[in-house]
């Protein structure tokens, strides 16, 4: 790859920036072109499979990690730059591609490409198509920018552009209220993150006097210092203290306690953001942080922070998997299953399996956008059959397979995949996780021993409301009014002439219509992702398999004798502890425990229909009510939290406006007033005044030059 | 007795007291006008005096400028008594208090 000239990899960046400026630029501009809704949807989209290209070239030729800059060379874009050797401060737009930022710039590529081309079809005729891909583009951008960046600050600058862009998305639909409110919502959960990683880098700053992740060499020899290397050097408050900062940095964009909240209100964005932004790629980018600082997380002082970790992690799967199962909205579900996920994946890091982590975030990246895209193309038939009042609302749906086959084959294998059913994507992920949780626990930490059942009992919760949210969607009785064939069925919609249609029609009228399937754009790459959580799992068989079957983990671990640059402190500790026959049980567990879930809600759904539910809520007395509830969590921070900030405002803040602010501003304005009133009187308009004050001013003037 | 600069001075001085004593007492704007040509006039009579003592011409060219300044506020302040006239039939200074607030 040192043949490569770094340009090509600029481009990996360059192009979805550009493409984010043309088409806001154009449509900007060009009122016409915003109409031209193939020419934007093909231009987003090439911006965004070209990288994925260059991504796919750099992984295939990599033996060595490569550094390049914006433009080229390292140092093509130097930002801020001290000559002053002892301070030693350049930063640099400059980027690395390793093992790591590889893994993670080819899901963003990968998935982002197909999320590109399904949303061409998904926002066909909405008013802000070309906003859409602008922001869709630039988000890909940033997120790169987060994966890529060799700098803490080029890494906080994707940090803050995707939060911004989700800002955008969520509320892409702003005119609703509610949207624009959720928005808001995830705007200022991110923020409560992003402060703890701004102290979380002075500090790093503070130690090390340098924000760059790994050494850069200059085109002129120089070389400055990286962080990630030196991290295990930490050592009193800074040894805790900067893991916790980044951890909670992390709990805020990854949605997990105390941050979680804003995750599920997020689903008020377009279904393809939800997919790409808030399940595949910005919600692990706090997985990425952590994995990528992992160093800092080895250490003795931090062995509290992995504990933290672990516990939020554990907590928020199984708190987000029981409010999942008593949810009715489709998308809610998927938005509290994808919280459920991510806390898996703070217990594998928890557990000191960065790899592990990593590991799920891919399979997850697959199988829960398939998923997010298929409840996408179900809500996108529903809403054109105008037969239901809210189309997200899995209580008026049902039997969607007959109408739907593409969508139902390839949201069924998702969810198996999620389910953890074996071999398919999400059973070797979470197995691993629960295997190596269960190693540590072996080892010596009874601690394990809690987040390992908690995880189990979130695997079974897992199994048991995605095969819920599967049959009342596309299986047993249709819930939703349907016109007869060739009969105008329900009188107050349409009019004779959709009648005619038939029950075939795609809506384009008023009238109500039979479910259809979404087109072609939107169908393969909805089975491509299907495909991609069939396989995504090979990549990382259980070492039961042999020494070296866990290719993910060979990649990442370290590469053709290059180090690698995640620690697997713990895990090699669990390979010693490790038997064949400990680790087969473990699967068996998993696979009991998966296949159990989706059989309980299997017979229940299949049997009971909706009315399930009932009996899942006499099963779990009042506590369904909270779980209906999603715990009071809202509630309580507007109790706890925003009430008692909005008494502070509103009484002392606004008293300290109205009598100190207030009062500087008007005190001025008075005494002004005053002095006026006060000083116009010596205008008498009498001249005889005038020249007698000339006077005696001028014999004050002489009599103090002459005596003084 | 030749007359010395203290004498010129002295004249000055007094011309130069009548003037404001003028301008702060009468009530016709041409009296007070003519007590400020006063005025001047004696500070002219005492830059020629100096001139003359200190044998140093820039008093006397000093005293050209006085003159020019004062033809111009002639003309200006006999212009503005004529309006004043014509807005009230007469030139009493205390009928014109525009200025008051």
């Amino acid at each position: 790859m040192e043949h490569t000239p770094p340009i090509l990899f600029s481009l990996i960046l360059l192009m979805p920036l550009l493409g984010s400026m043309l088409i806001g630029l154009g449509g900007f501009i060009f009122p016409g072109f915003r109409k031209n809704e193939k020419g934007i949807g093909l231009l987003a989209t090439l911006m965004v499979a070209i990288p994925f290209f260059v991504v796919l070239y750099a992984f295939f030729t990599f033996h060595e990690p490569v550094h390049f800059g914006l433009f080229g060379a390292t140092d093509s874009l130097q930002w801020m730059y001290s000559s002053n050797s002892s301070i030693g401060f350049n930063l640099m737009f400059d980027y690395r591609l390793d093992q790591l930022s590889l893994t993670m710039a080819l899901i963003i590529t990968g998935v982002g490409a197909l999320i590109h081309i399904y949303s061409v079809a998904y926002m066909h005729g909405d008013r802000g198509f070309y906003k859409f891909f602008l922001y869709l583009n630039l988000f890909i951008f940033a997120m790169l920018n987060l994966v890529l960046g060799n700098n803490m600050v080029v890494l906080f600058l994707g940090w803050e552009g995707v939060g911004a862009c989700s800002y955008f998305l969520i509320g892409f639909w702003y005119e609703d209220m509610e949207k624009a409110k959720a928005a808001q919502k995830a705007f200022v959960a991110n923020r409560i993150g992003d402060f703890a990683m701004i102290v979380a880098m002075m500090m790093l700053y503070a130690h090390f006097h340098t924000l760059n992740l790994f050494d850069v060499t200059m085109s002129d020899g120089t070389v400055f210092t990286g962080v990630v290397n030196h991290l295990t050097e930490l050592s009193g408050t800074a040894a805790w203290l900067i893991p916790l900062l980044l951890f909670i940095a992390a709990t805020g964009k990854s949605a997990q306690i105390p941050l979680f909240v804003w995750l599920p209100d997020a689903m008020a964005g377009p279904t393809p953001v939800s997919a790409l932004i808030h399940a595949a790629t910005m919600v692990t980018s706090g997985i990425y942080l952590i994995a990528r600082m992992g160093n800092v997380f080895a250490t003795e002082d931090a062995e509290m922070i992995r504990m933290i970790i672990g516990t939020v992690g554990a907590l928020t799967a199984i708190m987000a998997a029981l409010i999942a199962i008593a949810q009715n909205d489709i998308k809610k579900v998927l938005a509290y299953s994808t919280v459920s996920q991510l806390g898996f994946m703070f217990v594998a890091l928890g557990a000191g399996a960065y790899t592990t982590a990593i590991f799920h975030v891919m399979t997850h990246a697959f199988f829960k956008a398939c998923l997010f895209l298929g409840s996408g193309s179900v809500i996108h038939s529903m809403e054109h059959t105008h037969a239901v009042k809210d189309p997200q609302d899995i209580r008026t749906m049902g039997n969607l397979r007959k109408y739907m086959p593409s969508t139902h084959i390839t949201f069924f294998i998702s969810t198996l995949a999620i389910a953890g059913i074996p071999g398919l994507a999400g059973f070797f992920s979470k197995d691993e996780i629960l295997t190596l949780t269960f190693l540590n626990f072996m080892s010596g930490e009874t601690f394990y021993l809690v987040i390992w059942l908690i995880g189990m009992t979130t695997a079974a919760l897992t199994a048991f409301y995605m095969t819920r949210v599967y049959f009342l969607t596309f299986r047993g009785e249709e819930r939703f009014a349907l016109p007869k064939a060739g009969k105008h069925g329900h009188d107050d919609h349409g009019h004779a002439k959709d009648a005619a249609h038939g029950d075939d029609d795609h809506g384009h009228g008023h009238g109500v219509h039979a479910p259809h399937e979404s087109p072609a754009l939107m169908t393969i790459p909805l089975y491509i992702l299907a495909g991609l959580a069939i396989v995504g799992g090979y990549l990382g068989l259980p070492a039961l398999f042999g020494h070296g079957s866990h290719m993910l983990n060979n990649w990442l671990g370290g590469h053709e004798g290059h180090e690698g640059i995640v620690t697997m402190k713990n895990y090699e500790h669990a390979e010693h502890v490790a038997t064949a026959g400990l680790e087969i049980a473990l699967i068996l567990v998993s696979i009991l425990v998966a296949v159990g879930g989706v059989m309980v809600s299997w017979r229940l759904y299949d049997k009971h229909g909706l009315k399930g539910d009932s009996i899942v809520q006499k099963r779990f007395g009042k506590f369904y009510t909270s779980m209906q509830n999603k715990f009071y969590v809202d509630e309580l921070y507007q109790k706890v939290l925003i009430d008692p900030f909005m008494y502070i405002a509103r009484n002392v803040i606004m008293a300290f406006d109205k009598f100190v602010l207030d009062g500087i501003v008007n005190g001025l304005g008075n005494v002004t007033l005053f002095l006026g009133d006060t000083f116009k009187l010596l205008q008498t308009g009498a001249v005889a005044n005038y020249a007698m004050m000339l006077v005696v001013g001028v014999m004050v003037i002489l009599s103090y030059l002459i005596f003084m | 007795m030749e007359p010395t600069a203290f004498h010129y001075l002295a004249i000055s001085a007094t011309m130069f007291a009548l003037g404001v004593i003028g301008v702060l007492t009468r009530r016709n704007a041409i009296v007070i006008f003519m007590c400020v040509e006063l005025m001047l006039n004696s500070v002219n009579l005492s830059l020629v005096a100096f001139s003359r003592t200190l044998n140093d011409p820039d008093g006397a060219m000093l005293v050209f400028f006085v003159m020019c300044v004062a033809a111009a506020e002639a003309v200006v302040g006999l212009a503005i008594i004529i309006a004043m006239f014509r807005n009230k039939q007469n030139i009493d200074i205390n009928n014109f208090n525009l200025f008051k607030w």
